[in-house]
């Protein structure tokens, strides 16, 4: 243990259990060099601390409000330098199971001294869960898309977002305000948002809330079809054949 | 006063047809209203031993015919609702009916048109005692039913215990007397929900059972749960089931308060009047706050069926959303402790 102290950032939505985590990180000091370099009472919080000081742990609550512990795990795997995740949770359900199985870390609170210096031992020698592993995880959708830009991590609200467009190996999220490219796949996106959006054409979602209607289109080889107009953006989408049933399906909804 | 609505939280089940005992309180039953209906026809009582052989002798067949057509139907009949059971007993009533009456004909002469008044009278029977049994069946079913509850109540949310002893642990070097306090309330709380609540109990303990829970929410969540007392106009000395607004207060701080980081008020609003004690409790509505619904409908059907238990049609519990908050309705007879106690 010649090396630098362990940087450890603690996240929960409880002060107490924040609390109580530094406490017992202050009684493993003497035996395993840290350094307690901040606290966040949510994922956004801790993202948004994490651009600012370094960590290399976050131990954080899986569930919390506008940003649980599972979504910060995987938005932090964008950081230029990610840390390592462990969670924490007051109580043993049965979602737990899935993370024994993919041999992730995660502490039971209350959390004895003993448990958490055998997790902090292990840090140095760990990697980050990379993303695919976290899929395997009974997680909600997430909140927000991350984006890597200039070293942040920008999130974007999924509400925020009218459609998504795959073009080659990207996919373009497309805001009112402006345009992302995520590297992600379509499909994957599409099973995690399942009813929120709709595939109006192979290669692209559009989210049912900015769906304003539909319009006839000819072109001028004179073959007909539908487009999506837009709410707040002035674009429309193309319809493909094989999908044209929603535009029965969702005007029918329109008109209830 | 005004209306109650009655809600039971699961439609009863039909009577088992099949048990023994069911089945000699239908004989005894049609047999007792077809000696009735004997008194009723004869014109005096020297005439009533003819007249009661006779209609027992058109009616035997059908009861039985009925019965064994009952029984055959028993097992699917149980899978039924009330209703939907009683619907096919009286059709079964009509069809035996008329297969009794046709097989009586060509042994018997049987005045004409007298089909239909056998007909109504067979329904009027069945009928009957469809209610007697539907009766027998509510006047037992509070014993099983406190089965229930008692393995229900239990159930407070262990989410909740261990992050509150987490807590307490974080308090206790620092702040050991407001550990203690903390503890003794937990300790208070698990009293409670591990006795045996059979019986009613005042108001104004449920109310302190409540405040000591809220205690150790607020520990948790500090600023975030901002609550609100109404209880000026409060009858204390009311008698109310035990834990009928503990669960009901959960529900609203893990829905209401737990899924924002935003603070949010929890408003607990308990009067008198005309003769009721009403309970409103609301909490911030929160679309995505429906982690665990089957939690929520569970505390509900819980406090729904003591109330149901306790009070009958004069207690209710209703539930809706009403401008960005969630309002639970409690409604109670009033009854003053050491009053009928």
């Amino acid at each position: 243990m010649t090396e630098a102290p362990l940087r450890v950032l603690i996240v929960d939505d409880e002060a107490p259990a924040r609390r109580r985590l530094h406490q017992l990180l202050d009684d493993c000091a003497d035996a395993f060099p840290l350094a307690i370099v901040g606290e966040a009472a949510n994922g956004r919080e801790a993202l948004e601390l994490l651009h600012v000081v370094a960590a290399d742990l976050v131990l954080t609550d899986i569930h919390m409000p506008d940003m649980d512990g599972l979504e910060l795990a995987r938005h932090v795997l964008k950081l230029p330098h990610p840390p390592v995740v462990i969670f924490t949770t007051a109580y043993q359900e049965h979602a737990l199971d899935a993370f024994e199985v993919n041999a992730i870390d995660y502490l039971v609170k209350p959390v004895r001294v003993p448990r958490l210096l055998a997790a902090l031992q292990k840090v140095p020698k760990l990697k980050p869960v990379p993303a695919a592993k976290l899929d395997l995880l009974p997680a909600g959708a997430r909140r927000f898309l991350s984006i890597t830009e200039r070293a942040r991590v920008m999130l974007v609200p999924v509400d925020d977002i009218a459609y998504l467009k795959a073009e080659l190996k990207y996919v373009t999220i497309r805001t009112v305000q402006r345009e992302y490219l995520l590297e992600e796949s379509l499909t994957h996106l599409e099973e995690e948002f399942g009813p929120r959006f709709v595939r109006v054409h192979r290669n692209c979602l559009v989210a049912r809330d900015f769906i304003k209607g539909f319009e006839r289109r000819v072109s001028d080889d004179g073959d007909a079809h539908w487009e999506v107009l837009l709410r707040d953006i002035a674009e429309s989408l193309p319809v493909s054949r094989r999908q044209q049933f929603i535009v029965r399906e969702i005007g029918r909804i329109a008109t209830d | 006063m005004p209306a109650i609505i009655r809600q039971n939280p699961k439609p009863s089940a039909f009577p088992d047809l099949r048990n023994l005992g069911t089945i000699a309180r239908i004989l005894i039953g049609a047999n007792l209203l077809i000696a009735l209906g004997a008194l009723v026809r004869a014109p005096n009582w020297g005439a009533l031993p003819e007249e009661w052989l006779d209609s027992v002798a058109v009616s035997q067949l059908y009861v039985l015919l009925e019965l064994v057509a009952l029984i055959a139907l028993g097992s699917w009949l149980r899978r039924l609702s009330f209703s939907a059971g009683a619907a096919v007993v009286l059709v079964v009533t009509i069809a035996t009916g008329l297969v009794t009456d046709s097989l009586l004909r060509r042994v018997v002469p049987l005045p004409e048109g007298s089909l239909s008044r056998y007909l109504l009278f067979g329904l009027i029977v069945a009928g009957t005692l469809l209610f007697y049994l539907q009766l027998r069946a509510k006047a037992l079913s509070p014993a099983l039913i406190e089965a229930r509850l008692q393995a229900l109540q239990a159930r407070i949310r262990p989410h909740f215990l261990f992050n509150t002893i987490n807590a307490v642990l974080s308090l206790v070097r620092a702040e050991p007397k407001r550990a203690e306090h903390a503890l003794e309330d937990l300790a208070d709380l698990f009293r409670v929900l591990m006795s045996d609540n059979r019986d009613l109990v005042p108001l104004a303990d449920e109310v302190l059972l409540c405040r000591q829970y809220l205690a150790l929410e607020s520990l948790r969540l500090g600023d975030r749960l901002r609550l609100e007392w109404h209880l000026n106009s409060m009858p204390g000395d009311a008698l109310v089931p035990p834990l009928v607004l503990q669960p009901l207060l959960e529900n609203a701080v893990y829905h209401g308060i737990e899924p924002s980081s935003e603070p949010g008020v929890v408003s607990i609003n308990i009067f008198a009047k005309d003769g009721q004690v009403h309970a409103i409790l609301r909490n911030p509505y929160r679309v995505d706050g429906g982690r665990h619904h089957a939690g929520n409908k569970m505390a509900f059907a819980n406090v729904r069926e003591r109330l149901a238990l306790h009070f009958d049609a004069e207690g209710s519990l209703q539930a809706r959303v009403k401008d960005a908050s969630y309002e639970v309705h409690i409604r109670m007879p009033y009854r003053p402790a050491g009053d009928r106690a």
